[in-house]
């Protein structure tokens, strides 16, 4: 999978799932947890999400808001482990 | 040294009596948990001597029997040392939620400068970060950790320290619940009131000295303050103890706690279950064993049938069987507990007819297939010396079945709200109104709708005012041009937060601005999440004179446009 493939997921699952907003303009270096549209459960979903869907683990210590706050922060964290 | 039960109540006469404290060997008190770090535990040798230290250096800055000592701090051992502290000094600790990097701290500390003024607190106690703003704001002194606690080799004198014991009609705590409406109103608890109903809830709980309980829940929150910190401690049984900051970023953390400290006892809002069960990846809870779960405890927010089997099906291979899952209704003017089901059993579901329900108020019994049918789940007979009736809209007790207000009536009640003469709890008979609707069948109390206009997010109370004042201030937003109501959200199992507000601009990027305006500034005032922002053109909102009416209509067009793709 490439890195555009693994982005394009992200942002759909965002936006249907946690901002559940199919329509909003997110982009790529916007703050998701710091200006308020996802909140620290959404942190535990991404971990799920990037097991499902790109077989990657997000270890604990790594899920937290400021490792995961950006689109580019999260497509950066399972690029690293995507085999 | 028993356990706290109606048999031994009379034993009794304060909080100070607490086993841990009495029975200060070896055993763990408190198991304190966090990711990535190692567990800290504290035996109830070492608690004695930490509460002790924190009366005699609270003592020291001047506190005093009957003061009130609100402790805005983050969850950790130095708030909990601090609140048993000052209980043993006499004086009245109230646990509060601190500052946190979402709040807006300007809104925050005006909350805490209120709070403090109005019901004139002697101290507040925070962090060492917090303290120097935090003093500038409020009527009180404000102490962070080094202004008030000596290190442990630098204090003299423990023990020369006077303890007064208190009386047990006496103010023992308060509680405080959330939001603007919930600051005003503190839950003055007494002594006799707090042992009352903990010798109750053993007693429905069959609590024994093999108990363990678990708990990620926030201390200011009457299920984490009672059933999860006063309880253990007071019946001298381990608490293994999360930050709930922790808890919800790192769900599986407390699955390995059941697991590794053999847990018996573990209460939960119900989102908690759908967060468990979707939010704990299959690796990080293989192998774990829940079997020793004597009771998950569903409580504080609208029981759904459908958390409770998410959550059997997704740990099943953790041995979750559906006789571990216990409901309870609670309100902390009660203390804690109004009914729990029973132990070892699962919870009644009563199958009713959902239009019988909204057409006569009636709970039809009705067979799980037929038309509107609808499962509701019990929340168990009342406990011992808590008495509940139905009542109807013109104050007449109503029979089994009928849709009325919960009252309730017990011996451990609230004895007021503190400094608020102007606030009566109770009735001329002494029922405390909980604005909770619902009815009784063979004794057991199901909920089915409250008549105060509340949201209840992720265990959360909420007021759609609270909120409606706060998004009236973002730019861009006119005062009484925006709703906000709460969605029911089957996937969740709790309530979400919806926002409707009619705005000028049509420019797409200024409506980003507004649009994330509206959740940050929820975010930073409340602390809550907006999960829906439909921006709407003028006109869209239909008016009415009443707030609630507003909301609910525009909640009913909302959901039809949204189902239909128009928003």
């Amino acid at each position: 999978m490439t890195e555009t493939e693994v982005r394009e997921k992200l942002r759909q699952f965002i936006l249907t799932d946690l901002i559940k907003d199919l329509k909003y303009a997110l982009t790529d270096d916007e703050g998701i947890v710091s200006g308020g549209l996802i909140d620290s459960f959404s942190l535990a979903e991404i971990g799920v999400f990037a097991e499902q869907e790109f077989n990657v683990y997000i270890p604990d210590p790594d899920l937290t808001k400021a490792k995961m706050n950006t689109l580019n922060l999260m497509v950066a964290r399972v690029m690293r482990d995507l085999k | 040294m028993p356990m706290l039960t109606l048999e031994t109540r009379p034993q009794w006469r304060t909080l100070l009596d607490s086993a841990t404290l009495l029975v200060p060997d070896e055993r763990p008190a408190i198991i304190y948990l966090e990711t990535d770090k190692a567990p800290v535990t504290v035996t109830r040798s070492q608690f004695m001597g930490e509460v002790i230290r924190c009366a005699a250096a609270l003592q020291t800055v001047g506190i005093g029997a009957r003061d009130l000592v609100i402790i805005a701090h983050i969850q950790n051992l130095e708030s909990i040392y601090g609140f048993w502290g000052a209980l043993w000094l006499g004086a009245v600790p109230s646990m509060f939620p601190t500052l946190t990097e979402k709040l807006d701290p300007d809104h925050y500390m005006q909350s805490m400068a209120e709070l403090t003024r109005r019901s004139e607190a002697k101290a507040v106690l925070t962090t060492d970060t917090f303290a120097p703003e935090l003093a500038k704001r409020c009527a009180c002194p404000v102490y962070g950790t080094s202004d008030w606690l000596p290190d442990r080799d630098e204090q003299s004198e423990t023990t020369n320290m006077m303890l007064r014991r208190p009386k047990p009609g006496e103010i023992a705590f308060l509680q405080h619940s959330s939001g603007t409406t919930g600051l005003q109103k503190g839950v003055a608890l007494s002594h006799q009131a707090v042992l009352n109903q903990l010798a109750s809830y053993a007693s429905a709980l069959e609590l024994s000295e093999k108990d363990v309980i678990v708990s990620w829940l926030p201390l200011y929150h009457d299920m984490g303050l009672i059933a999860g910190f006063i309880q253990p401690i007071l019946q001298g049984i381990p608490l293994v103890l999360m930050s709930p900051f922790d808890w919800v970023q790192h769900p599986a953390l407390l699955l390995r706690a059941i697991h590794e400290y053999r847990a018996t006892l573990c209460w939960l809002p119900n989102f908690a279950y759908n967060h468990l069960a979707r939010r704990v990846r299959v690796r990080d809870s293989e192998g774990l064993d829940l079997s020793s779960v004597r009771a998950f405890i569903n409580c504080s927010e609208p029981v759904r049938q459908g958390s409770h089997q998410l959550f059997l099906e997704r740990f099943a291979a953790n041995s979750v069987t559906a006789n571990q899952l216990a409901v309870s209704y609670a309100m902390a003017e009660n203390t804690f507990a109004v009914t729990q089901s029973l132990v070892g059993e699962i919870a009644n579901t009563d199958m009713i007819d959902l239009e019988a329900l909204q057409r006569d108020l009636r709970a039809a019994s009705v067979a799980a297939d037929a038309p509107h049918a609808a499962p509701q789940v019990s929340c168990g007979k009342p406990i011992a010396n808590t008495m509940v009736k139905i009542i109807g809209d013109q104050g007449e007790v109503l029979p089994e079945r009928s849709v009325g207000e919960v009252l309730v009536k017990s011996d451990c009640m609230l004895t007021g709200y503190y400094h608020r003469p102007d606030l009566q709890p109770f009735d001329a008979e002494g029922w405390y109104k909980t604005g909770d609707r619902g009815y009784i069948a063979d004794g057991e109390i199901y909920i089915v709708g409250r008549s105060k206009d509340l949201i209840i997010t992720a265990g959360k109370n909420i007021y759609s005012q609270d909120i409606e004042a706060i998004i009236y201030e973002v730019e861009g937003i006119h005062p009484g041009r925006a709703v906000v109501f709460g969605v029911p959200d089957e996937r969740e199992g709790t309530e979400l937060i919806a926002i409707v507000a009619e705005v000028d601009v049509t420019d797409e990027a200024d409506r980003k601005v507004i649009y994330q305006a509206l959740r940050q500034q929820v975010v930073r005032a409340a602390e809550v999440s907006v999960s829906f922002v439909s921006l709407v053109e003028r006109g869209w909102l239909i008016k009415t004179s009443s707030g609630k009416t507003a909301r609910t209509t525009n909640r009913e067009k909302w959901l039809v446009e949204r189902a239909d793709g128009r928003l």
